[in-house]
């Protein structure tokens, strides 16, 4: 990795910027559902994984166990593995450096990756490298950031935490609203969702949605 | 000072971690044939949807197990609008806590 193409390391650059800064939210996310400063930095150095960490921490803030949290949490992280079997063969990894690649293997490494591929495997193995571990930097920073602001803030809902928090996981989820299978999806999980809330105990009507994209998912296919 | 154990909390970032950790190693491992049936990578790019939203719903609309409608649905209905109007995600974000804020220390 001697020479770093500008192109792809300017991408990568404003990618972890604009992506880091998310950390904010989520630290602060992390600690109005009731994590620690210290707990809200650990989940972005070790499950790093963005979705992810909305949904366990917004599961245990809604009195949701940790099995929940964990099973919900999970099931997003499931799109990391096939972004790793996609980035596996550009990488060539092995052993310690396969280890980093892997906890590095993201939506915004893979996407930058993928877009630099046609200027050949060097750029998109560059391009892979310098957004994982820049993201990785910013977001840890960020969610430190704020943990700690979240921290000397208060009660929470004074400062719209309580609807901020919602409003990020909206701003997540609309770009991935492209077609009718999507949006109606979207609002038939939001409605199970609330129709289950009132007789099972927190993070159960959550995870049970997932049985929705299921449904759906089998039915996308049947249509092609 | 008691402490319960396991403390879910702490079992939430290590369960979490671990798992991320697995499924992100697990697809540098396998052969690429075992995860690349259409049906299995269109039912995984709805999961995120579905989960998402049930998350939206669940923390716009919902306390301690009930129904209610309150700062949060006015903070999230502007959201809405901003993400409509194509703004960036820290318009979003802070138009709906002013919004929300603003309500709760009115009333």
């Amino acid at each position: 990795m001697s020479r770093v193409n500008r192109a792809t390391a300017a991408q990568s650059l404003s990618v972890s910027l604009t992506v880091g800064a998310y950390g904010i939210a989520f630290g602060a996310a992390s600690v109005a559902a009731g994590f620690s400063v210290l707990q809200s930095c650990l989940l972005s150095l070790l499950t790093f994984t963005g979705a992810s960490q909305f949904a366990v921490v917004g599961v245990l803030g809604a009195g949701g166990s940790a099995l929940s949290g964990i099973a919900t949490a999970s099931l997003l992280g499931v799109r990391n593995t096939l972004y790793g079997l996609r980035m596996a063969p550009v990488l060539n990894v092995k052993g310690l450096r396969r280890i980093f690649a892997a906890q590095i293997t993201i939506d915004e490494s893979t996407g930058v990756a993928l877009s630099q591929e046609h200027l050949g495997v060097k750029a998109a193995r560059q391009g892979f490298w310098l957004t994982g571990i820049g993201v990785f930097i910013f977001w840890n920073i960020f969610t430190l950031a704020g943990a700690l602001g979240a921290q000397a803030m208060g009660n929470p809902a004074a400062w719209g935490l309580d609807a901020a928090v919602p409003a990020a996981f909206l701003g997540l989820l609309w770009p991935r609203l492209i077609n009718k299978t999507d949006r109606l999806l979207a609002l038939a999980a939001c409605a199970l969702a609330l129709a289950m809330t009132p007789y099972f105990v927190p993070g159960v009507p959550i995870i049970t949605t997932a049985l929705l994209a299921v449904f759906f998912g089998l039915r996308a296919n049947l249509w092609r | 000072m008691e402490i319960d154990f396991p403390d879910p909390f702490w079992l939430a970032v290590i369960g979490t971690s671990l798992l991320a950790f697995i499924l992100k190693y697990l697809g540098h491992s396998v052969p690429k044939r075992w995860l690349s049936h259409p049906r299995i990578l269109k039912i995984n790019s709805l999961i995120p949807i579905a989960l998402l939203s049930a998350l939206v719903a669940v923390q716009s609309f919902t306390k301690d197990s009930l129904l209610i409608a309150d700062q949060r649905m006015a903070g999230v209905g502007v959201a809405i609008l901003a993400l409509i109007l194509r703004a960036p995600f820290p318009v979003v974000v802070l138009s709906a806590a002013a919004t929300s804020a603003a309500l709760f220390n009115i009333g």
